[in-house]
């Protein structure tokens, strides 16, 4: 058929690499949604004050889109390595399966059953117990990051295993697995690359009230906690990042010298700051470099050795124009996030935070900042571990379902205009929630906790239209 | 490194762990699914309102044990896995589409004003393609997949014949039967008795299909048909089918004399008796008459650390599920609730 002389390779990578960067923007928001609506509870709790509530009940609309578009992409993620990889399956799944297995255990279920609490349960449990749910999932969130990324990090790093003859791979410690040596650094890498994601948001959001001279009160709120993340977080996930760079050095150097677009071995070796890579003329072109920054970052010694590219078979190496790009973006929205956070700070200290209107045009634009990074900071781990789905032990290309192109290319093609019309359409709502805004003047009507009588509330919103 | 497989048998232990868990999965989202099946034939908008509103605590949850159904069979059984997800490539990804379309559904429906009838159709019709694709990959797998060596070998479409598609037909109006019972149980006025009548008018299909699978899979196979028509097996095995015979019966008898809460559980019965001749046939194969569960099994420290964990977790998991059902129980009422 047509698509047949398509490298079924090279189609199943597309359509991982797509359904896994559309799936992975709403657990980074989720992850650090859960957590903040559980610390807006909390506050709301012990204070008293409304406003965390109103604050809460809005956000926890956005929450129950974003989650419920996560839950159905992720589901489509847990068939894809049998569908797409099988033969990485058969010959991973005694490593795998369980960390995978445990997720949907210890994770999947507290995070799914709680939520309807959260959601629904207002009016059926007390505030300390809906206050539970939150806390609950939330926790569920986070447990869920650690084993994906245990399994992804494994992946990276694998340890604790051993090749049988029958070329299976077969367990022989669990905490060697589970706690593999690339584990511990992008789980808290990805954690608060989650919160960041969460807090440009809600800072975004602010910013947009504040700049329209609505909703004041919880816009400061939002705000005024977006900026605690920027001001504290930005710059530690800095040095998370450093130190996640120099666990991938020791491990997986062919992918920092991809980072670098390094190709000689070299002491004292430059940051280049830009350049155009040339993976077939093995060099990078037009380098705007720093005399040997890259040596300094990386080995911490000015004239420290680092391995280039040309150290590793022409098969072997990553694509690097992916890598090095990628990691200029994720590096460059991280540099923009601290720069964020000290304005904010010194905005503050000024008393001028929730009046300094660009300020506030500054934070709206900030708002995809996160979702931006993740993607690349994905790309630059997922792109420079190739030609390896397990890194030294088995490459993509042996991995592959025996499916002819032809059906992997039609459910690319779909997947594509699904998830097209599924965000377009999430993303629609979630504008619209936030430009509703928090419900503060209504008082509950009736018993019910409903705040205006459906049919009401319809028609005020179909006027809003 | 600890392996329990020196004094448990581990393989027959997951085989009915991955059993449970599919069965309830089959059972619980079969229900929501039904729900959605039935969704644009209600009365009105209201009614339908109170459908969504009836399930929606639940539908995540429930959809959860498809996932413990497909991340165990990757964990327990790896070959089996990954034998036949390559052959049910296209149905598998057809469902997992459906799923997409009657997941966001929920959450969109409730947001959308003049784009509402666009999401119950999406959740119509995305209810109705997971579950015949459920249905068609049932039909396809009893009948059994090409397999060379550790792979799949046969062709894309392997798993499209007329039997796959009158199973799927079968699945759609099985989770309707499901659907319509819970909404008797769960609402009242014209949206119970709507569903009511939805009941009495599924069971029939669900009667007949029953009956032509029941009498096609040992025929179409004749090592099925050894196994129940050989004695002493065929006394042993005789009363499930008469079980399904009888719930068949005590459902109609309760639709009709208005019984609220029996029709859901006994149609639940109606499932597990055909579960347990489906069970009982395709012993001991994981991928029919290729692979049986003993060869798929993964390695034996694998599937001791998963055990551990099930042993641990499945109860807490099964009392907070159980304790969502319960905060939840009652009749729906059709306000947006969040």
């Amino acid at each position: 058929m047509i698509f047949d002389k398509l490298d079924p390779v090279l189609l199943g990578r597309i359509q991982f690499a797509f359904t896994v960067s559309f799936h992975i923007l709403f657990p980074a928001f989720t992850i650090g949604l859960a957590s903040w609506l559980a610390v807006l509870e909390w506050r709301w709790l012990k204070t008293g004050k409304e406003v965390y509530a109103d604050v809460y009940r809005m956000w926890v609309k956005v929450f129950a889109v974003t989650f419920g578009m996560g839950v159905v992409s992720g589901v489509v993620m847990s068939f894809q390595f049998g569908t797409n990889w099988s033969v990485f399956s058969d010959r991973a799944g005694n490593v795998l399966g369980p960390l995978l297995g445990y997720e949907v255990l210890t994770a999947f279920f507290l995070e799914a059953s709680f939520l309807g609490v959260m959601l629904f349960g207002w009016n059926r449990v007390s505030p300390r117990m809906h206050f539970a749910s939150t806390f609950i999932v939330a926790g569920g969130t986070l447990i869920s990051a650690f084993w994906i990324l245990s399994a992804n990090s494994w992946m990276q790093t694998p340890a604790g295993f051993e090749a049988g003859a029958d070329g299976l791979l077969y367990p022989t410690n669990w905490l060697e697995i589970i706690f593999n040596p690339s584990f511990p650094y992008r789980f808290v890498h990805m954690v608060v690359a989650a919160y960041l994601t969460t807090a440009f948001v809600v800072a975004g959001v602010g910013g947009f009230y504040l700049l329209r001279g609505r909703q004041v009160p919880q816009a400061r709120i939002m705000l005024g906690m977006a900026m605690i993340m920027a001001i504290f977080v930005a710059p530690v996930q800095l040095l998370f990042g450093d130190l996640h760079g120099l666990n991938t050095l020791k491990h997986q150097p062919a992918k920092v010298a991809a980072m670098e677009g390094l190709w000689e071995t070299q002491r004292g070796a430059p940051l280049k700051l830009f350049g155009l890579p040339d993976q077939a003329g093995e060099t990078t072109l037009h380098a705007i470099e720093i005399p040997k920054l890259s040596s300094l970052i990386l080995t911490h010694e000015l004239n420290g050795e680092v391995r280039g590219l040309k150290e590793w078979p022409r098969e072997e190496r990553p694509p690097v124009a992916w890598v090095f790009w990628t990691f200029r973006l994720m590096v460059g929205i991280g540099m923009l996030m601290i720069l964020t956070g000290v304005l904010g700070l010194f905005l503050h200290l000024r008393k001028r935070l929730f009046e300094t209107r660009w300020f506030h045009a500054w934070c709206v634009a900030m708002t995809p900042a996160g979702f931006l990074a993740v993607l690349a900071g994905w790309f630059v781990t997922e792109v420079g571990r190739q030609p390896y789905i397990i890194y030294g032990v088995m490459t993509t290309a042996e991995s592959v379902s025996p499916v002819p192109g032809t059906p992997v290319a039609i459910s690319l093609v779909t997947f594509v205009l699904v998830y097209g019309l599924m965000f377009g359409a999430g993303f629609y709502y979630i504008l619209k929630l936030i430009r509703k805004g928090p419900e503060v003047e209504e008082e509950a009507y009736g018993s019910h906790g409903v705040k205006k009588p459906p049919i009401l509330a319809e028609w005020a919103e179909e006027e809003g239209n | 490194m600890f392996n329990f497989a020196t004094f448990l048998d581990l393989p027959l232990i997951w085989y009915a762990l991955i059993g449970v868990a599919l069965f309830l999965y089959v059972l619980l989202d079969g229900f929501d699914l039904g729900v959605g099946i039935l969704f644009p034939f209600a009365p009105s908008d209201q009614c339908r309102d109170r459908m969504m509103n009836s399930i929606a605590p639940f539908w995540d949850g429930n959809e959860t044990w498809l996932v413990l159904g497909g991340g165990g069979l990757f964990a327990a059984f790896p070959l089996a896995y990954a034998i036949l997800m390559p052959a049910f490539y296209i149905p598998v990804i057809l469902m997992l589409l459906g799923l997409i379309f009657r997941g966001v559904a929920f959450e969109f429906r409730f947001k959308a004003v003049r784009s509402r009838r666009v999401w119950d159709y999406a959740f119509h019709f995305g209810s109705i393609v997971a579950t015949f694709m459920q249905g068609m990959l049932l039909g396809a797998f009893v009948q059994g997949v090409k397999v060379d060596g550790r792979s799949f070998a046969g062709g894309p479409f392997d798993w499209l014949n007329a039997y796959s598609v009158m199973v799927g037909m079968a699945l759609v109006f099985g989770y309707a039967l499901l659907g319509a019972t819970w909404l008797v149980m769960k609402t009242d006025g014209i949206t119970q008795e709507w569903a009511r009548r939805c009941a009495a008018y599924v069971l029939s299909y669900v009667g007949l299909f029953l009956a032509i699978v029941s009498i096609s899979m040992p025929m179409m196979n004749p090592g099925v048909r050894a196994l129940w028509f050989s004695l002493p097996n065929l006394y042993l095995l005789l009363p499930i089918p008469l079980c399904s015979v009888a719930l068949l019966i005590l459902i109609w008898r309760d639709l009709h004399k208005g019984k609220e809460y029996r029709p859901f559980f006994l149609s639940f019965g109606v499932f597990v008796t055909g579960y347990l001749g489906l069970g009982i046939s395709l012993w001991p194969w994981l991928v029919p008459f290729q692979v049986t569960f003993r060869q798929a099994a993964a390695a034996g420290p694998s599937q001791s650390l998963l055990l551990v964990g099930t042993l641990v977790m499945l109860p807490v998991v099964l009392t907070y599920t159980g304790y969502c059902y319960y905060l939840f129980r009652g009749k729906t009422s059709h306000e947006a609730a969040y």
